[in-house]
């Protein structure tokens, strides 16, 4: 069943429409990203859902039922802000029990509940501590506790990494997804970060000027986007795009390779002048353009590092391909299509 | 022989304001020059003349002690004085923080006109006092009082039987109070939605979430959190308010009957206008623990709950 539900929901500020007819389901225990560039209302979308703001209209279900007019705090929901939203002048103990205390519960209950959320977490020894002396590691610890306390339907995370370093990102990361199969509370998590969708999400639901582009598991988004859109908004470098006759072809860059590396397969050739290339450790991306084909831009391929590049060199022509299988085509309006 | 061009040593002048020794204390010179004369100065005067028996018409130094203390304690008006003031004080930042907060969370609140309206608030500071108290004056006026007019229109007050708003003691003190408090509103509207602006909106989704209803929001949330903005707003209104002598000597000049003086105006009345400068100094002085211990309290206060 759905743990959370919007059907048609639209959202107008004024006469800027913020989401535009969006409906979308997270299920029990499932990890739903919205991913979408800033400012595309996946933000909005999820504020809707907590109740912090009205929708212009559309339904919002949580849990079965219809939610519209319950206020925040009836919803069942718990939410995790960007920079996260701890009350400063509570310790970590009364940030976490807050919650509970506004819910009337009874003090031992409180207790117990807040130790279990502080040890599921590791941070029962900051307990004593105020925000302001914790580290970002710990303050996202701490809100994720305080939603975790209330036993919600769904969490709703708004960009909870952004405020981490890059590498302390990468573990919180983890420990997210660890967290969330341990509690297996339904989740939804707002991200403009593909690597955070791709890598956290069950599934990901990408949004685009308010509306949603396409929802499926992270290796649908990737290997089938809906749109061009898609398309180009997932992987770096993203999706080759060329034009042909009646749309576009596009192809990862991953799978754009010097035809001699493509034995075998049914390939489509491409002559590609190489114009310079970025040595990135892991791999090479080399930049360029196709002859007699007009790009949607610069066309990049990527190549694994320890692959050999003899022969390569800025300013001359190669032969590169991609197997027949790897190409996508859209149409006019730059929706995918099955065949050219 | 030819002189060979050599590069003059450039005074060592041209680089005097890099220098950091140098530049601090001639920039903060002014700032103690002005404390020292304005502050310091008179303080030490004031204790001078205060053990003098020095006055205006006998102006010869004589050495007398704690006298002049002793003296001012056991007058009957200093000690009205003294609760006045404390009334005085109290009662008008009690009255001017607590309006300034709520026209501040009406001010908060998005409506058509709120520019308008918040300008409109910040009006009682910019009018000189002066000016102001003399409309208040008028509002208090024996005859033409606008305030009475009112309260026997909807017939809350016996036509007959006028409150006298300046020339009852009772009266007479609630009438300086709610004028200074009316100074004090502006500052405390201002306060008090800086501090609403500076809660950061996370915390108050959170909050919301969380299950918190409005009133514990705005006490267990808002107000823990900007409570050392609030306390710097007391500290600056109770040492504004202690030492102000304007709102009283404009409004009631003390009376009736040396009924409303506080510290600063009966200071004046004796050591100015009646010339006998070892009391007034004396009486002054009383201004002086009290703010003393106001504001480490109130300091201390604040340090505790910095966050």
């Amino acid at each position: 069943m759905a743990a959370v539900a919007v059907n048609e929901i639209r959202k107008k500020f004024g006469d800027v429409v913020a989401v535009n007819g969006i409906s979308l389901e997270a299920r029990d225990g499932e990890f739903m990203v919205l991913l979408g560039p800033s400012g595309c209302g996946k933000t909005t979308l999820l504020r809707i859902i907590a109740g912090l703001e009205k929708p212009t209209s559309g339904q919002i279900l949580i849990d079965g039922q219809v939610v519209n007019d319950i206020p925040p705090r009836g919803r069942g929901i718990a939410m995790v802000f960007q920079s996260y939203g701890l009350y400063p002048h509570l310790t970590v103990w009364n940030n976490i029990a807050f919650p509970l205390r506004t819910q009337g519960m009874a003090r031992d209950e409180i207790k117990r509940k807040v130790e279990w959320a502080a040890g599921l977490l590791g941070i029962d020894h900051l307990a004593q501590r105020r925000p302001r002396e914790l580290s970002g590691g710990e303050r996202q610890r701490v809100a994720l506790a305080r939603a975790l306390v209330r036993d919600p339907t769904a969490f709703l995370l708004d960009e909870p990494l952004s405020n981490l370093d890059a590498k302390l990102r990468t573990s919180a990361r983890s420990e997210l997804k660890q967290f969330q199969r341990t509690v297996r509370t339904a989740t939804i998590y707002v991200t403009h970060d593909q690597v955070e969708a791709m890598g956290l999400g069950d599934r990901i639901a990408v949004i685009d000027h308010g509306r949603l582009r396409q929802v499926g598991t992270p290796s649908e988004i990737y290997e089938h986007p809906a749109d061009e859109f898609v398309a180009s908004f997932l992987g770096t470098p993203p999706m080759n795009l060329i034009e042909r006759e009646g749309g576009s072809m596009g192809f990862r860059p991953e799978n754009f390779l010097p035809k001699e590396l493509l034995n075998g397969a049914a390939v489509v050739e491409f002559p590609f002048r190489v114009d310079r290339v970025e040595y990135l450790g892991s791999e090479h991306i080399l930049y360029g353009s196709l002859e007699g084909r007009a790009a949607k831009r610069e066309v990049t391929a990527k190549l694994p590092a320890h692959a050999t590049l003899k022969g390569i060199s800025p300013g001359a022509w190669h032969v590169f391909a991609v197997r027949e299988t790897e190409l996508r085509y859209f149409d006019r309006e730059g929706r995918r299509t099955q065949h050219p | 022989m030819t002189a060979i061009a050599v590069d003059a040593p450039r005074p060592k002048s041209r680089f005097l304001l890099d220098r950091p020794e140098l530049v601090g204390p001639l920039f903060i010179a002014p700032a103690i020059l002005y404390v020292f004369v304005l502050v310091a100065l008179p303080f030490f005067l004031a204790i001078y003349y205060s053990v003098s028996a020095f006055t205006v018409f006998d102006p010869n130094y004589q050495f007398v002690g704690l006298k002049n203390f002793i003296d001012v304690i056991d007058s009957s008006i200093f000690q009205r004085t003294l609760i006045n003031t404390f009334i005085f004080t109290i009662g008008a930042q009690v009255i001017g923080l607590l309006l300034g907060k709520f026209a501040a969370m009406l001010l908060m609140q998005e409506f058509p006109g709120r520019g308008i309206a918040r300008a409109l608030v910040v009006l009682p500071w910019a009018v000189p006092v002066s000016l102001a108290t003399l409309a208040w004056l008028w509002m208090f006026d024996s005859l033409y009082s606008v305030i009475n007019w009112t309260l026997v229109a909807i017939g809350l007050m016996d036509p007959a039987r006028r409150w006298q708003w300046l020339g009852q003691q009772d009266l007479a003190m609630i009438a300086v109070t709610v004028v200074h408090a009316w100074r004090l509103f502006p500052f405390g509207v201002v306060i008090f939605i800086a501090g609403f602006t500076s809660v950061p909106n996370d915390v108050l989704d959170a909050a919301t979430i969380d299950g918190a209803g409005f009133w514990r929001r705005n006490y267990q949330i808002i107000l823990p959190i900007i409570a050392p903005i609030i306390m710097i707003a007391v500290i600056f209104g109770t040492v504004f308010t202690f030492t102000d002598l304007s709102v009283v000597y404009l409004l009631t000049k003390g009376g009736p009957i040396n009924g409303t003086h506080v510290l600063g105006s009966l200071a004046f009345q004796v050591g100015i206008l009646s010339g006998d400068v070892a009391h007034g100094a004396a009486i002054c002085l009383f201004l002086f623990p009290f703010l003393l211990v106001a504001v480490i309290f109130l300091l201390r206060a604040l340090r505790r709950r910095e966050i």
